[in-house]
């Protein structure tokens, strides 16, 4: 038996060893692949969706022509995947962030003295415009299959909610560094909320907390992006995913 | 009869094919009932692994119908006699078909006791050749007529999610990349003092933005956002009754969609890039780009 072999098999040894010892079989339910002994076998490959709490969105089956990247192109799935990537980053921005008036140099600081702090500032902002292009796209793709027809009328309603929810949450994150850029396009937005008729001034004062955009304004706006709406948004999220499954799935054929 | 969808029956013929060891066309001709059905000739070997049995409430009471421990033991004699499992024995000769040999029961019906010493690894798919024999065929007769035809479906792992994370790798890939490239615009600091000209919104409101400099802002601004953009969209599921989903059924709705996604379209490009000071109409290429989102991404000299 050649060096090679030898070692060939102490590793496999010891991968089933430390896939079936009692830790990894802890962790991971019956089925899993990080489990040793799995096979790929239809029970398998059911047990890799039931048995883990992230795949579980996913029914066991789907629809054959559901699964060709020409039908749905990923939309749906790469909105959700992009308010995740948003959620971090997100995050990650809030260590370094004061909705004050220093709110503006914790920007200049960001970008110039925390590490990779110009970049995760980037894939958050521009994540934030590629998650309203790729919602709106998402919501073409679900009209132009008629995807929307019965039994999935309130699936639509619930997912211009969504779209709604997404163009209020960028348009509140727009402000947030506080640069010439974010107060007047607030401002051009907040006036445009002042035309409502009857209650447009009330509207306005409410967004503004004043009659114009200030840092009042810039802390009202910071909690409604990093707090108000994503927990509206994940709410009606997770009722749009829920709905997907009740109404029975992926659309179609055509 | 439900009529099986033919892809189904090749993939069921190749399956008894590649068992038996005869050709896919000769399992076909068998299923359709079109020859005589192939006799396994070699008794599929049996590996009799010590089990505890079941939990008390499944097993049924020994003094009742139990058989004696011996018919447990699969009979060694004739083809034609299958062995049987004695739990199901009681419920399933009659009117079952076939009946699966397995290295073990399922592992639903027997959950291993629990002993100390007992293995906690299930094994789900043992290496053992599993046949399906065939003990006797009862016609189909359902209480219920089939209401559909079957689905075509497959399994969501690995059909559904290795092409999900590859999309999800690909785009974490693409925003990164981007992210490196392009640098999110920040200008001076906020000064309500100092209005730049044009002030602009964000691109996704840049086309009412447009639309104000057409028409009173209670219209561009309010009735047309609320009622257009929310109100008939949210309730457009409602008023388009017509069932069909086919495109060339419904060539009213994408007729309607398509002139909404140009004409959205078609304001917000103005609105970002064809508008400079005072709203007034710009060409990008002889005066630049009047949207500050921009400033990184294009350059015309």
């Amino acid at each position: 038996m050649s060096l090679r072999d030898r070692l060939k098999e102490t590793r496999a040894k010891a991968s089933d060893g430390f896939r079936g010892g009692k830790l990894m079989s802890s962790i991971f339910r019956p089925g899993s692949p990080f489990r040793k002994g799995y096979v790929d076998s239809p029970r398998n490959r059911s047990y890799v969706v039931m048995n883990n709490v992230l795949y579980h969105l996913h029914p066991v089956k789907v629809k054959r022509h559901g699964v060709r990247l020409s039908y749905t192109l990923c939309l749906g799935g790469l909105s959700f995947f992009l308010f995740i990537v948003l959620t971090i980053t997100g995050i990650w921005l809030m260590f370094y962030f004061r909705p004050t008036e220093l709110a503006y140099v914790d920007i200049q600081n960001l970008q110039t003295t925390i590490a990779f702090g110009s970049l995760v500032r980037n894939m958050h902002r521009w994540g934030a415009h590629l998650m309203v292009l790729v919602v709106f796209l998402h919501m073409s793709r679900v009209f132009y299959h008629g995807a929307y027809k019965a039994p999935r009328e309130f699936n639509w309603v619930i997912g211009v909610i969504l779209l709604l929810l997404t163009l209020l949450l960028s348009f509140t994150g727009y402000l947030l560094p506080w640069d010439q850029l974010a107060i007047w396009a607030v401002t051009v937005g907040g006036n445009m909320a002042g035309y409502v008729p009857v209650v447009g001034a009330q509207v306005k004062f409410g967004l503004f907390a004043g009659l114009e955009a200030t840092t009042a304004t810039l802390l009202r706006f910071y909690v409604l992006h990093v707090l108000f709406f994503p927990f509206i948004i994940v709410i009606f999220m997770a009722v749009h995913f829920w709905r997907v499954r009740k109404d029975g799935g992926i659309s179609g054929p055509l | 009869m439900v009529d099986i969808p033919e892809h189904l029956l090749q993939r069921s013929a190749e399956a008894r094919a590649k068992a038996l060891g005869i050709s896919v066309e000769q399992a076909m001709a068998e299923m359709k009932g079109q020859s005589d059905p192939t006799i396994i000739s070699k008794e599929p070997e049996v590996k009799v692994i010590d089990e505890t049995p079941a939990p008390a409430a499944e097993t049924p009471a020994p003094a009742a119908e139990t058989p004696a421990p011996a018919a447990e033991t699969p009979a060694p004699a004739a083809e034609t006699v299958t062995p049987v499992k004695e739990e199901h024995a009681a419920e399933t000769t009659e009117k079952v078909a076939a009946v699966k040999i397995e290295e073990k029961a399922p592992v639903a019906k027997t959950p291993p006791p629990a002993k100390a010493d007992a293995p906690d690894e299930v094994d789900f798919a043992p290496d053992v050749k599993v046949t399906q024999r065939l003990l006797t065929v009862v016609k189909a007769k359902p209480i219920q007529k089939p209401a559909k035809e079957p689905i075509d479906k497959v399994n969501t792992w690995p059909h559904l999610m290795l092409p999900e994370f590859v999309a999800l790798m690909a785009m974490t890939a693409f925003l990164i990349f981007l992210s490196a490239i392009l640098q999110a615009p920040l200008l001076e600091e906020a000064n309500p003092n100092v209005t730049p000209n044009p002030a602009k919104a964000p691109w996704y409101f840049l086309g009412l933005q447009e639309m104000l400099s057409y028409w009173d802002p209670q219209i561009a601004g309010v009735m047309i956002p609320t009622v257009v953009g929310l109100i008939l969209w949210m309730a457009f599921p409602y008023i388009d009754r017509n069932p069909e989903t086919h495109p060339s059924k419904r060539k009213f709705a994408i007729m309607f969609y398509t002139f909404f996604l140009a004409g959205a379209g078609t304001l917000t490009i103005i609105g970002v890039l064809f508008r400079g000071p005072g709203w007034n109409w710009v060409y990008p290429w002889i005066d630049g780009i009047w949207f500050d989102d921009l400033l990184d991404w294009i350059h015309f000299e």
